[in-house]
């Protein structure tokens, strides 16, 4: 039963490609340190500034602005935490504590803002409506003298919404703010151009783009303050201590060179799997909707609430059958609290409960997704009849 | 330590799930002679037992059910199921989400909550019972108190672990996991924990 093995949780993250791990072997007998002098770290230097301008051109920039971190949680809390020092030493950050972000970031983002809220900032979370997108007449009214920064994520995890950046970044600039985006699930999945975009800081991720663990990339645009979160070492021009992580380097660098190749001929490929699958649920399954935007999305994220039943169950019957999905239930996170990022929406507590994502990449198959239709169905129909949210009637009676 | 290719719960628990037993089919429950349900979809969680009893003897011949639930309450309620059959009403009525998670050989901490909604709602069917048959006298009110509805842990597990030697909240958090959650219910337990100090040790 559980012969076929199908994946379809790209989003949490991704199996290295092949080129990847090809290159990551071919390169770990590379030990010498960056900063040494002599032939060893010379090599490592060159491996890991070649890198550096791969990754820079993939998404626009100049290879002095981009800032290799160990994630990108890392790049996000190091983003945040530059608005709140008190320092005199630390340029205009203090004078402006309001940060803005949204409802549906990240925990990395959401958690250090309420940090940074103790260590004397002030945080405004931004609403969305139903489809995940924020309203950008509530940011202009949010918009004044005391913000200092705005973040917010270009392509959301759980639903895939995409927000558009360029304008909201323009809003943020006409008043004297800067832009972060968290853009770990957008770039390599739609074109990424940190020009286009203006912003000031961009937050990327090579795990998420079928590279290593462990490694990212902040972009900081040049002339822009900057304070690092991990101090102690000249590294990364004194932005970011600790040796580098040269062999997750070099594969985040192979990472963004096979995107370049493979993503333009991928979109329309995850988009028509997408539909499929789409489509596909939507005729086999009633009581259903569809989360996230019907357009403005990653083309490989379906986020879908299936009526009376829990995620949990959900996730671990498609489980037993060998497909991997994500749920916004409450059992599945250890809380007690479902989706943040659905709630959001407004969507129905019960609906998050029973939210499922289903996020496809670039060894996402047709034949997968049919397999997927073949289960599906019939899962949700087997939970569906232990379920007491169909109970009609019964239920007044019974309490009492 | 999980092992690789591992569940995160016990294989008694996976059987369960896989295969439930005792579903209660449809909707009608005009059969049963009590009829119990607890939690809400909204919470993300919802539980309906019903019973069969035999009159004569007061055993339970039949525990069907129905859930929205995660896998640990899907299991724990069919582990229940099974265990009630062939109790008698008193002896159903008092066993105790403990010995529900050790049939199922043990279930992860933050998952102890999910599973303690069947317990609940079979007690409910008993009273149900009860009151269906004109013994209002017999119905039961909870007989231990939740403090800690995260954990589901009861005034009475504060007062095991006071016995046990807990002597602050923290030691009483490392003990029973109680307010390791939500919090709420520091104060309360941070009371009875002082009040069973006072009873058993004078302190």
């Amino acid at each position: 039963m559980a012969d076929m093995k199908v994946y379809f949780d790209h989003n949490a993250t991704t199996p290295l490609h092949p080129e990847v791990k090809k290159e990551m072997i071919a390169s770990m007998e590379m030990f010498g340190n960056p900063s040494s002098m002599h032939a060893f770290g010379r090599e490592a230097r060159a491996n890991v500034e070649h890198a550096r301008q791969q990754v820079a051109d993939f998404i626009g920039a100049k290879e002095q602005e981009i800032v290799f971190v160990g994630s990108g949680s890392e790049a996000n809390n190091t983003v945040l935490s530059l608005f709140v020092c008190a320092s005199s030493q630390c340029s205009p950050c203090s004078k402006r504590n309001t940060i803005i972000t949204t409802k549906i970031e990240h925990p990395c983002v959401l958690e250090t803002a309420e940090c940074l809220v103790h260590r004397g900032a002030t945080v405004k979370y931004l609403d969305v409506d139903r489809y995940g997108k924020i309203d950008l007449d509530q940011l202009a009214s949010l918009l004044n003298d005391n913000v200092g920064l705005v973040s917010v994520m270009m392509a959301n995890n759980e639903i895939g919404t995409i927000q558009d950046i360029a304008t909201i970044t323009r809003m943020v600039h006409e008043n004297g703010a800067y832009m972060h985006t968290d853009a770990v699930q957008a770039v390599g999945k739609l074109p990424v151009d940190v020009r286009t975009l203006g912003v000031d800081f961009l937050t990327m991720s090579a795990h998420k783009i079928y590279g290593p663990k462990g490694v990212g990339a902040l972009f900081v645009k040049q002339g822009i303050p900057y304070c690092p979160l991990i101090r102690g070492g000249h590294q990364e021009h004194g932005r970011r201590a600790g040796t580098e992580n040269t062999l997750g380097i070099l594969g985040l660098a192979k990472a963004v060179e096979m995107r370049a190749i493979e993503m333009p001929a991928e979109e329309e490929r995850l988009l028509h799997l997408k539909q499929v699958l789409q489509q596909g649920i939507e005729s086999s399954i009633d009581h259903i909707s569809i989360n996230g935007h019907p357009t403005d999305s990653l083309t490989g994220t379906l986020n879908v609430s299936f009526e009376g039943v829990e995620g949990e169950s959900i996730l671990l019957y498609l489980d037993l059958e060998g497909i991997a999905v994500s749920t916004g239930s409450a059992c599945a996170s250890g809380s007690l609290d479902p989706s943040h990022v659905l709630l959001a929406t407004g969507v129905d507590a019960e609906f998050a409960h029973g939210s499922i994502r289903f996020s496809m990449g670039r060894d996402t198959t047709l034949q997968e997704v049919e397999y997927l239709l073949d289960v599906l169905p019939r899962t949700i129909q087997k939970i569906r009849n232990m379920s007491t949210a169909y109970i009609k009637g019964g239920l007044h009676a019974a309490s009492r | 330590m999980l092992q690789a290719g591992e569940w995160a719960y016990s294989e008694t628990l996976k059987e369960h799930f896989m295969n439930p037993k005792n579903i209660l089919q449809g909707e009608n429950t005009d059969d049963f002679d009590g009829v119990g349900m607890e939690g809400n979809l909204q919470c993300g969680d919802q539980m309906m037992v019903v019973i069969k009893v035999d009159k004569e003897k007061d055993i339970i011949t039949d525990c069907q059910w129905k859930t929205y639930g995660c896998a640990s309450a899907i299991a724990s309620t069919s582990v229940l199921s099974e265990m009630v059959k062939g109790r008698t009403i008193e002896a159903a009525f008092n066993i105790s989400p403990k010995e529900v998670a050790q049939e199922l050989g043990g279930l992860p901490d933050n998952k102890i909550h999910c599973s303690v909604l069947g317990d609940k709602a079979l007690r409910a069917a008993i009273n149900n019972y009860y009151t269906r048959t004109g013994q209002e006298d017999k119905v039961k009110q909870e007989q231990v108190k939740i403090v800690c509805q995260c954990m589901n842990i009861t005034d009475h597990d504060i007062e095991d672990a006071v016995l046990e030697g807990a002597r602050t909240y923290l030691e009483l958090q490392e003990r029973t996991k109680c307010g390791t959650v939500c919090g709420q219910c520091k104060e309360e337990s941070e009371a009875l924990l002082e009040k069973y100090k006072h009873i058993h040790f004078g302190a």
